[in-house]
């Protein structure tokens, strides 16, 4: 049910060059052609009665309510089935149409619950609006027909109901399913009176295909499909629009709240990202941000065994800067840094590297998305002379081809996944390249016309052998190259590429796919109209992280597929605010906007606005930082909003650096792993208590609103300033529009930004500015940004990591729909009856020759360490590798993957790690040692 | 749920799948061939079809309780298809419908305890001119009365027919 506030067209908008003017109720309105009558008639003010049509589906016409007269047309056609024409003067009231609208809505209310003071969605249903507006008094037919009141009540997922009793079988749950998230669950069963709803094979929604999206919930016009939130807190008072807090689609939601309660979190129709869709967890898994582990009191210690002690705001932050500044005069200026956080705001993220810059004084600013997006930064900006995808979301509805690499877009980007897919209904062909037959690979109405099953770390390998195919069979545009891109270094890298080394009956054996396959797959995406590049963590956690990513950008430059809709290279990030925290300065060689701390231009801007002298060498990356701890020369570090001792590889050598320091100061909304080694904990803020922006993988920059107050008393970016002042640099805003005024001032791909543009346009794509006021969907149109198109020679260089007699399989690491990277915020809620532990995938061959049965514990073991989990027998990995998720803490994913990381970037090579897998008795020593993050012992209340 | 899937061989169901699953209109053409092979379209038949025609299990289980001619669980050993169409009620079909559900103590789409008989409604069954019509263990027949009905339901009881 969506809340009335939302205005309903009925059908969907059409896109024509030709318009239809015709007439309703007197009324002239013109619109595309193609659109519906009903349509037209809401565009023009008036209103028909319906229930089976809604704007977000393709008009179905089974409820009959929206028929009208049309002059000089025989009967009463439906207007959401009928195409507005020109000329066409239509009727929507007269006292027949009024006779029979009233007869149809008395047959579903007989067929309804007759107390309709119970119903739930209280002034917001679709049907009793119907009642009203059809002016039905009472029902003749009594409620003691055939009717269904009695069928069974559906409560089986946890986030919403299902009551037969009170679904009209309009199939608008069925169509949300299909046609919005696009997986089928849905159907209806049986026909004419009997027909109900059912999910898959008539089974509880929990056992069903669903992966509870909530489409379908929110398409039903009645209180049928109800979230679960909405049946016992009631409708909501108010609502606040907001950005999601999960992943890097940024979906922009309506925080519908009574008093100090979020009722629930419903997709905003107007949202750019999601066109009012949504995922499990954005739209239900909300619950962790007000979960009792909430840690709510700063608290001190002295040393990592001391007991913990709660004390003021004033107290904790004096500490912390106290220490600091005791550590800086000990160890000299370098001595203590600051990490920035994908999951925090723009704004936030800019004040903890300006604390950095400004009042610590040197540049150890880093930013988590290190380990996960640097290579695309980099990769990206010597291509094209930006660090960001080239295209918007919507663009994919223009792709004739997608080549989809080291992401799973149904798990990790679900909202873009079902944008995908229906571009790919519509006749898309996809190309997946990626070591797991992921869900896009073969799914309800989607198969890939290629899945090109790579072994973990041959990426640079594949994407040259594409290549090859493509310039050796003549299949480059090379006309978009001289008129686009450096000419000389294209020949360069084609005299490179065209050598025989590179062709896929080179590469095949060390590829593991069929050299035959490499060919097809390249022609498709290189005879394509329009062909597209969407890549993720796949390509850019690997030793050639950002080698790959030149690759695909030398690649989308040689055939052309750059600078309009439907092409483009665009990463898919994986939290929030990845983009946005890369854009803020997070790097210790950058400042906003990506500019190099050497130009002194730049630099000079900052220090005016800031007052303050910048130092222009770089400062430490993370993983220097963990080296100069272990070295004694970096002692004190700020940690915004991470949890670096779980997420960053290598666990050991982290605590290790971590144990070295003398002050470690985390910023979290929970105890996290890293508190465990830190002396100062402040409480965080969650994103439904701040105000600020997010900016998702496609550039856009949508605001964050504050939902409610921060629990803990402050927000986050208030916490920096008031650390920062502490120290010694005083930090003083009065709200977050000012610091996103500072950084449009300081920033000119962000000159154009401002609160004030943000409210009005709801979003915009940086870069924004006098060129570009309402921001730029697509780059490098017409020009790239650093002038021409850069091609990078690409020499594959096998990993470090190799498999050997030891350590023969290689293990791969990914992520599921209902988990959210390590999982702080969704284990924290129901979604754990989906998947409550990391499982390791392995091949039946690989399974059978070590003894590993399905379900049972094995230990996984590599050069670094070694973990235990339980063992899943699947055919989606090939043999040779096996695969898990790194969800849950206990797993301990990341006590077995190496420190080797991409050789511009560190970023860490989660992605290939050889291990030996072996069945083992149970789970392993570090399980027994409490559940970790959520092990608080020592807090001394 | 388990006696109900008796007969079932999900080798053989994936094997009509494969074989079907690229002509025109394979859905029904694939439940069809399953129907006349069991005698029904046993459940676990859905998740085989939907992976071999790369649909949702939801889809296949729509289409096949759509259909009329589709049964789910086991017919009995005979399958007695009364017809409820227009000519035939007009001929006493009604009547004969109220006799037979009476004497076999059953509804329509149930079977006997005994798992002798399924009563079926069929709507025409081609045999207007001689209505009341019904087929009884494929067999056609016409101007049913309801003695003759009884007739015909001992007949088959006694392994006369
Ligand atoms: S919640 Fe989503 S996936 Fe589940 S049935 Fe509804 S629309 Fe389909
Ligand atoms: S797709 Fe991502 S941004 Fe959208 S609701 Fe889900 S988690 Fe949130
Ligand atoms: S709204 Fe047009 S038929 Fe239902
Ligand atoms: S109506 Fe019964 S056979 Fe035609």
């Amino acid at each position: 049910m969506l809340s009335k506030s939302d205005r309903d067209y009925g059908t969907p908008p059409r896109t024509s060059d030709r318009l239809v003017t015709l007439e309703v109720d007197g009324r002239e309105v013109t619109v595309p052609e193609g659109t519906s009558v009903l349509r037209a008639a809401a565009l023009a003010d008036v209103a028909i009665p319906k229930l089976c049509a809604t704007d977000a589906l393709e008009p179905f016409g089974s409820c009959r309510l929206c028929l009208v007269q049309v002059e000089g047309r025989n009967g009463y056609p439906a207007s959401c089935t009928t195409p507005a024409e020109p000329g066409m003067k239509v009727r929507t009231k007269s006292e027949m149409l009024e006779r029979l609208r009233r007869g149809l809505m008395e047959l579903y209310m007989s067929d309804h619950p007759p107390d309709r003071a119970a119903c739930a969605g209280n002034g917001n249903c679709e049907l009793h609006a119907m009642a009203d507006v059809v002016g039905l008094g009472e029902v003749r037919y009594g409620g003691d027909g055939r009717n269904h009141l009695a069928a069974r009540r559906d409560a089986s997922n946890p986030y919403f109901a299902f009551d037969p009793a009170r679904c009209i079988v309009c199939s608008r749950c069925v169509r949300a399913c299909e046609e919005i998230q696009g997986t089928f669950a849905l159907t209806i069963d049986g026909r004419g009176f009997n027909s109900v709803v059912s999910p898959s094979q008539h089974q509880p929604f929990l056992e069903s295909e669903c992966v509870s999206c909530g489409a379908c919930v929110q398409a039903c016009p009645t209180d049928a499909l109800i979230e679960k939130s909405m049946l016992e807190k009631g409708v909501a008072a108010r609502s606040v629009t907001t950005t999601c807090g999960y992943c890097g689609v940024g979906c922009s939601f309506k925080a519908e709240v009574k008093g100090d309660e979020i009722v629930r979190m419903l997709p905003h129709k107007d949202g750019m990202p999601n066109h009012g869709h949504a995922c499990v967890k954005g739209r239900f898994a909300w619950g962790y941000a007000t979960h009792p582990d909430r840690v709510l009191r700063p608290m001190v210690r002295e040393g990592t065994s001391d007991a913990w002690r709660e004390v003021s705001w004033e107290e904790a932050i004096g500490c912390a800067a106290k220490r600091l500044r005791e550590i800086q005069a000990k160890y000299g200026l370098g001595s203590i840094g600051g990490i920035t956080s994908s999951r925090c705001t723009n704004e936030e993220t800019y004040l903890v590297q300006k604390m950095v810059r400004a009042a610590f004084g040197n540049n150890n600013v880093d930013t988590c998305a290190r380990v996960c997006h640097s290579p695309t930064g980099y990769g990206l900006k010597t291509a094209f002379g930006t660090s960001a995808g080239t295209q918007d979301f919507d663009s994919v509805l223009h792709a004739d081809v997608m080549l989809v690499t080291g992401c799973n877009p149904t798990d990790g980007h679900p909202v873009f996944a079902s944008l995908m897919k229906r571009r790919l209904r519509e006749g898309a062909k996809l190309i997946v390249a990626d070591p797991r037959a992921i869900d896009l690979v073969r799914t309800p109405h989607i198969e890939a016309a290629y899945h090109l099953q790579l072994l973990p770390g041959t990426n640079v390998a594949l994407i040259n052998a594409i290549t090859h195919v493509v310039l050796s069979e003549g299949l480059a545009k090379e006309d978009f190259v001289r008129e686009r891109c450096e000419w000389p270094a294209y020949e360069l890298w084609k005299k490179f590429i065209l050598e025989k080394r590179n062709s896929p009956e080179v590469m095949a054996p060390l590829i593991g796919t069929p050299a035959d396959q490499i060919r097809a797959a390249a022609r498709l995406y290189a005879t394509a109209r329009n062909a597209v590049i969407y890549y993720g963590l796949g390509v850019t956690e690997h030793s050639q992280g950002s080698t790959m990513v030149l690759g695909m950008a030398n690649l989308a430059m040689a055939t052309g597929n750059l600078g309009r809709e439907g092409v483009g290279v665009n990463p898919l990030r994986g939290q929030n605010n990845v983009q946005g925290s890369c854009d803020m300065g997070s790097f210790p060689h950058e400042l906003t906007g990506y500019r190099h701390l050497s130009d002194a231009a730049t630099r000079g801007s900052f220090e005016a606005a800031w007052g303050v002298k910048l130092d222009p060498e770089p400062g430490l990356r993370i993983p220097n930082m963990f080296d100069a701890a272990l070295d004694g020369s970096f002692k004190g570090l700020y940690v915004e909003g991470e949890d670096i001792a779980q997420s960053d590889p290598n666990t050991h050598h982290v605590a290790a650096a971590l144990s070295a320091m003398e002050c470690v100061i985390v910023h979290d909304i929970f105890f996290n792993e890293t508190a465990k080694f830190a002396h100062v904990f402040l409480p965080g803020s969650s994103f439904l208590e701040k105000d600020g922006t997010f900016t998702n993988s496609e550039r856009r920059i949508s605001r964050v609103r504050k939902v409610l107050p921060p629990m803990a008393g402050k927000a986050d970016w208030e916490v920096t300033c008031e650390l920062s002042t502490a120290f010694g640099y005083p930090m003083h805003y009065a709200h977050p529009c000012e610091i996103m005024e500072e950084i449009a001032r300081l920033t000119p791909t962000f000159a154009g930004v401002s609160y004030e543009k943000l409210d009005r346009l709801g979003s915009v794509q940086w870069p924004c500015n006098d060129k570009a006021p309402a921001g730029t969907p697509v780059m490098h149109i017409g020009q790239f940004v650093r002038g021409k198109g850069r091609f990078v020679i690409t020499e594959y260089i096998p990993t470090d990591e190799k498999t050997g007699p030891r350590f023969p399989l290689i293990l791969t690491t990914g992520r599921i729909l209902f988990q959210y990277n390590v999982g702080t915020q969704t284990r924290r809620t129901a979604n754990v009856v989906w998947h409550h532990e990391d499982l390791l995938e392995i091949h039946p061959h690989d399974a059978e020759q070590r003894g590993v049965r399905d379900g049972a514990w094995v230990k996984i073991s590599s050069r670094a360490g070694e973990t235990t989990m339980r063992a899943q027998i699947t055919e989606r990995v090939p043999p040779g590798v096996v695969y898990t998720t790194f969800h849950h803490q206990s797993s301990g994913t990341n006590l077995v993957t190496t420190e080797n990381s991409d050789w511009a970037t560190n970023c860490p090579e989660y992605k290939v790690t050889a291990v030996q897998v072996m069945p083992a008795a149970g789970p392993g020593a570090h399980r027994a040692a409490g559940q970790g993050a959520d092990a608080r012992a020592a807090v001394d209340r | 749920m388990d006696q109900h899937q008796n007969g079932f061989d999900p080798a053989a169901v994936a094997a009509i799948g494969s074989r079907l699953k690229d002509r025109p209109g394979a859905l029904m053409l694939i439940l069809h061939e399953i129907q006349d092979r069991f005698g029904y379209v046993p459940r676990g038949a859905a998740p085989i079809i939907a992976q071999a025609l790369n649909l949702s299990r939801a889809e296949v289980h729509g289409v096949a309780t759509f259909y009329h001619d589709f049964r789910h669980q086991p017919p009995g050993r005979d399958v007695i298809r009364l017809c409820r169409a227009e000519a035939c009620q007009a001929m006493g079909a009604v009547a004969l419908a109220e006799h037979v559900r009476g004497r076999l103590g059953v509804e329509f789409g149930e079977t006997t305890r005994d798992g002798a008989f399924t009563l079926e409604a069929v709507y025409c069954l081609g045999n207007c001119g001689c209505s009341p019509a019904m087929v009884l263990a494929g067999e056609l027949h016409g101007r049913v009365s309801l003695a003759r009905f009884d007739e015909l339901l001992a007949e088959r009881k006694e392994g006369r027919r």
